[in-house]
């Protein structure tokens, strides 16, 4: 079996795997969650048996790293804004595309938010989908539904 | 049949920022491999008068160099991920020292490697013949009977052609220094125009 070049899978999924960092571990996060999700990537590639199911092998990866980051980040103390004396700075960080909707997607239960992500931004199978989140074909697909179910609900733009 | 939520969402993904600045990023990721003993393969494009250059190392030096124009790079790394490891990363700084090296020979201002080498990629007859080879100074040549002698089997001139063919590391070791009995200039991986040039860069022939 042979596994392709690590370079190779950095280069087709890294802008994808940004994109679910920012999902679901939010914009502060994103950075952290994607260089960790790639740290643990390469650390435990050499022993994958399997080369059919690369992306959902990562995905679920990415998918632990922001759990891991999101409890961090809750046990953590949050430090004190500076003294109030200027004016707040204006947010530099880019346009995160809807953030209002992002903060919705991260509301999900994680299979739920890891499913809506995958399954309508990028289109992946349900096949690959139920490999991803260890579950069956049809469980997928009900993740799927009912995250969208609640997104419809819960957001008004 | 695609709902307004699934295509909000789809809309939304297109305008989420991209990963930082690539090569920031990844050169991060190669710095942190290496740190943690995780970067087998380490590979880098080098420019050269030849053409692009794919040079990779692994901790123990360099181990596969090609010319890009003639062996396309995604054939090689899969080779190196199948036959070295397939934590192979892209990594410039990580092969500097080959790209020093190389930039001062093709000025014409070195005249030996001094680059650590590692050999995993050959076997038996073929590192015999290349360390032979890796023995022939700059602008000297030798003949591929001579090569098959040294490497200890006189008889296997054809074997010793096969394994200069097989050269990992060309230029490095420098395979095009090896001719045939009579001066003829024999073959070379990545074409004759290029053993040619290496040739009369060093001054061995005019």
């Amino acid at each position: 079996m042979n596994l392709p070049p690590f370079q190779a899978l950095l280069d087709e999924h890294r802008v994808d795997v940004f994109r679910f960092c920012v999902a679901s571990a939010g914009p502060d996060e994103a950075d952290d969650c994607f260089q960790e999700t790639w740290i643990a990537a390469l650390r435990a590639y050499p022993k994958l048996r399997r080369t059919d199911n690369l992306r959902a092998w990562l995905f679920r990866i990415a998918q632990n790293k922001a759990i891991d980051l999101h409890r961090g980040r809750s046990r953590r103390p949050v430090a004190v804004e500076a003294l109030p004396e200027s004016v707040s700075a204006p947010d530099e960080r880019p346009s995160n595309g809807e953030p209002e909707l992002w903060a919705e997607v991260r509301r999900l239960p994680t299979k739920q938010r890891t499913a809506v992500f995958c399954r309508s931004v990028l289109g992946m199978p349900y096949s690959e989908l139920a490999q991803l989140l260890e579950s069956s074909e049809d469980a997928a697909r009900r993740n799927v539904f009912e995250g969208l179910k609640k997104l419809k609900e819960e957001w008004n733009p | 049949m695609t709902s307004k939520i699934e295509s909000a969402l789809r809309e939304a993904a297109d305008r989420l920022p991209d990963p930082p600045d690539p090569a920031g990023a990844v050169s991060a990721l190669a710095e942190r491999a290496s740190a943690e003993g995780m970067l087998d393969v380490a590979y880098a494009t080098v420019d050269s008068p030849l053409g692009p250059l794919m040079v990779a190392g692994t901790p123990r030096g360099l181990v596969r160099l090609s010319y890009s124009q003639f062996r396309d790079d995604e054939a090689v790394l899969s080779d190196l991920a199948r036959r070295v490891s397939p934590r192979v990363l892209e990594a410039p700084a990580r092969v500097d020292r080959v790209r020093r090296e190389l930039d001062e020979y093709f000025e014409g201002h070195r005249t030996k490697f001094e680059l650590p080498i590692d050999w995993t990629l050959t076997r038996g007859f073929t590192t015999e013949v290349l360390r032979a080879t890796a023995a022939v100074g700059f602008g000297h040549t030798t003949t591929y009977s001579e090569v098959a002698r040294t490497a200890g089997s006189p008889r296997a001139v054809r074997a010793a052609g096969n394994s200069l063919g097989s050269n990992p590391m060309p230029i490095v070791v420098p395979c095009h220094r090896v001719l045939r009995t009579g001066g003829g200039l024999g073959g070379y991986t990545g074409g004759l125009e290029r053993k040619e040039f290496l040739l009369r860069l060093e001054g061995a022939i005019i």
